[in-house]
């Protein structure tokens, strides 16, 4: 198979995927579990038990507010302790339900058997409306709300299904682990998402670092509308924008979203768990974590229940080593580092990373030689050198008329400068501050 | 509990830095200082030695003493200058004018803008052309190749850039061509000409290693080249007589080390593949308009000087293709 890959930029960091080959093994849930309201782009969902109610596995607790959230279960049975602000991955402190476990008792719709349910006898708008009700938002990261990607807006036509195996992320491995063992599981999901999304066409796009990946999954889908396309191995092949242009050389417009060129994107992950929803009616209260790090005793895949605190995943995976200067919630490349352990997994989160002293030390900054590297790895054509300079210098406007906005935070520029210099920081400024001219004008 | 260290991502680095690709660049030098050592004997070794050495020096003590900053001296930049300082001066220079024209590169060229990063010009070029202005007559008497020993005590005699420019007034090009060293001994560098910038195959090793180390990319040294033999070529084919062998405009004079190694110094080249391909086509343009129109036989330092100045230009105008098409936000 020829390899694919986008045009413009890109950089190849170690890949350093400790976790590859290891199975997903399933994390018995901690005694004490708190799951935050607000674990989806959008507005926080509204709670709707109480301190003192008992809840059961898969059990509704808190509600979508609007079209643009999601609805939130329980991941494990036992006694609400608390409603409360508790901190979270990003650091803030927000509201989240607190459980305390007892028992392992499940939501009786839920069908927790083994067995591969392959006919899809809803029709796309019941697949919708089973999606809404699982509470599924994409599992690669950017938890974005799945149903809202499922319904095509008005005067658009969506024509492909990508989904994004790609994992891009140096460490990361839980959506390799998820091909190699629910692969039958992802065909079905695939075709699911095929059929709400009433497109005829379906592409699974891997890198080829994970050559065992693609041919199980060349193998499953043979004979199936869905093709498997090998990528050569360059990050951020995983963003939305730089897929769609590897598999089908379109460019999603600047501003644009990928069904502007009638492409819809899904993570494996996200496919996976609609699957569940819509086959085993089992709403998203776990997914796969990869837990890894240079000095960790065991890399692992975990299948973790949505809300267990991030230090009893580390606890599972051998103990926080002694060098750890960060851990990170998702890839090292895009990821938050989180300031405490006590959070827990969320919907988004796709790795704790643990980065060690030496990885994570920063060099001096220093003068910018004017190299032209971070020109040539930015992915979307930008000039991350003249951002910083006129975020500096407060140049907003001017950073709007070069694109800021298009800036997909990838890192990329930061990761390759030989001055070290923090050109993302200063991007991620300019944009915080141009988005708040576009919001001026619009007020006018 | 374990302190964490909280920042904004990326959380992990290439490990490139100015130091590894500045040595990167000197290291692709050996090749033409072997060859020029081969030449030209002591003469290129005490030329090397005083610029890379009073390079560093006049860079230490401008920053300790004048701007007050943290020296940077040995971060690779100022051996850099010093290197392509003496690479574009003749071998039998006597060493006093090659403190000098370090100081011009070093003091005037690049600390005068703020030091590294912040320079308009090639501080080498600044150097040679201080040197170039002051004393005419020693940087335009060059050491016939060979005299190991010699070192000011050396003969001299003309560049072939130079014969051809006197000798085309009066007769055929080809006539003189055929009593210059044959295109074999130009690529070898067998020639009189600066130190290092005689021997283009040495020099384009060198830039083989930068493209493969993608310390550099190949769109500034083609494009200049590219153009010098297109623009020469067109002469050539309209005027034999008139104008020289393209092939000979490629290899003679400092075109080679212009191209691979001064146009393409990091600060004073744009910052876009686009822009460096107008600029490099400038270049060219501009030293083959100079060696054949102009007053002096060569012309590629004060092409690339020139376009230096064009170069925030071409950055303010000369922008990447984004990604995607343009709409109106919101």
């Amino acid at each position: 198979m020829k390899l694919k890959t986008f045009s413009m930029g890109g950089v190849h960091p170690p890949e350093n995927k400790l976790s590859a080959g290891r199975e997903i093994r399933e994390l018995s849930p901690s005694d004490v579990v708190v799951i935050p309201v607000s674990q989806h782009l959008g507005t926080p969902s509204k709670v709707i038990v109480e301190r003192g109610d008992q809840v059961k596995v898969g059990q509704l607790i808190a509600r979508a507010e609007g079209f643009v959230s999601t609805n939130i279960h329980a991941s494990v049975s036992g006694k609400v302790s608390k409603v409360d602000i508790f901190p979270d991955s990003s650091g803030y402190r927000r509201l989240a339900v607190q459980i305390k476990v007892n028992g392992d008792e499940w939501v009786e719709t839920i069908d927790r058997s083994g067995t591969l349910v392959k006919e899809i006898s809803l029709d796309a708008e019941e697949i919708r409306k089973r999606i809404v009700e699982a509470g599924i938002v994409g599992l690669g990261g950017a938890t974005f709300p799945t149903h809202v990607k499922l319904t095509t807006p008005r005067g658009k036509k969506a024509e492909y299904l990508i989904v994004n195996g790609v994992e891009c992320e140096p460490y990361l491995t839980s959506d390799h682990a998820l091909m190699m063992e629910r692969s039958s599981a992802l065909l079905v999901g695939i075709q699911i998402m095929m059929k709400g999304l009433g497109v005829e066409k379906a592409i699974l796009g891997i890198e080829s670092n994970k050559p065992d990946a693609i041919s199980r999954m060349q193998e499953i889908t043979r004979g199936t509308a869905i093709s498997v396309q090998g990528l050569k191995v360059k990050y951020p092949q995983g963003g939305e924008k730089q897929l769609v242009k590897a598999l089908l050389n379109r460019e999603v417009p600047s501003g644009g979203l990928p069904i502007d060129v009638g492409v819809v994107v899904f993570n494996v992950g996200t496919v996976h768990a609609a699957y569940e929803a819509v086959q085993k009616n089992k709403p998203l209260i776990e997914r796969v974590v990869t837990v890894t790090g240079k000095y960790l005793k065991q890399p692992s895949n975990f299948r973790v229940r949505i809300g267990t605190p991030v230090s009893h995943l580390i606890e599972q995976a051998g103990g926080l080593p002694e060098d750890t200067a960060k851990v990170i919630n998702g890839g090292p490349m895009m990821g938050k580092a989180l300031a405490s352990l006590d959070v827990p997994v969320v919907k988004g989160t796709s790795g704790i990373v643990l980065i060690s002293n030496e990885e994570a030390r920063r060099k001096a900054v220093i003068q910018c030689i004017r190299c032209t590297r971070c020109v040539q790895v930015c992915p979307m054509g930008l000039e991350p050198y003249l951002m910083m300079n006129l975020a500096e210098k407060e140049m907003f406007e001017r950073m709007e008329t070069e694109r800021v906005l298009d800036c997909i935070e990838c890192g990329s520029c930061s990761y390759t400068c030989p001055s070290s210099r923090p050109l993302l920081d200063y991007i991620r400024l300019g944009k915080a501050e141009v988005a708040k001219l576009v919001r001026s004008r619009k007020a006018v | 509990m374990t302190r964490l260290i909280v920042s904004p991502s990326p959380h992990t680095y290439s490990g490139e830095s100015v130091p590894r690709l500045m040595y990167g660049v000197i290291i692709s030098l050996l090749p033409a200082f072997g060859v020029s050592v081969f030449y030209f004997g002591i003469g290129m070794l005490i030329v090397t030695t005083v610029s890379v050495l009073t390079c560093i020096l006049f860079e230490y003590l401008i920053q300790k003493y004048i701007l007050q900053t943290k020296p940077s001296h040995l971060d690779g930049s100022a051996i850099l200058t010093g290197l392509l300082l003496a690479f574009c001066l003749p071998a039998n220079i006597p060493f006093w004018m090659v403190i000098i024209g370090a100081l011009a590169a070093i003091g005037i060229g690049k600390m005068t803008f703020g030091g590294l990063g912040n320079n308009i010009f090639n501080p080498a070029l600044v150097g040679r052309v201080f040197l170039f202005i002051s004393f005419p007559v020693a940087m335009t008497s060059w050491p016939e190749p060979g005299q190991w020993m010699q070192y000011t005590d050396a003969a001299t005699g003309a560049t072939p850039l130079a014969l051809m420019k006197e000798g085309v007034a009066m007769r055929p090009a080809g006539e003189i061509l055929s009593e210059m060293p044959s295109f074999l001994n130009l690529f070898l560098g067998n020639m009189m000409g600066s130190s290092g910038e005689v021997a283009a195959f040495a020099l384009l090793i060198g830039m083989c290693y930068m493209l493969y180390r993608r310390i550099i990319t190949w769109h500034i040294p083609v494009s200049i080249l590219g153009s010098v033999f297109i623009f020469t070529g067109i002469l050539w084919l309209v005027n034999p007589d008139q104008f020289a062998n393209p092939l000979f405009h490629l290899l003679t004079g400092g075109l080679m080390l212009g191209a691979i190694y001064m146009a393409t110094d990091y600060v004073t080249s744009p910052m876009t593949g686009k822009g460096m391909l107008i600029y490099g086509a400038g270049i060219g343009v501009v030293t083959v308009l100079i060696r054949i129109f102009g007053a002096y036989p060569e012309g590629v330092q004060f092409a690339i000087l020139i376009f230096n100045g064009f170069t925030p230009l071409l950055n303010k105008y000369i922008k990447p293709k984004r990604f995607g098409k343009e709409v109106a936000h919101g």
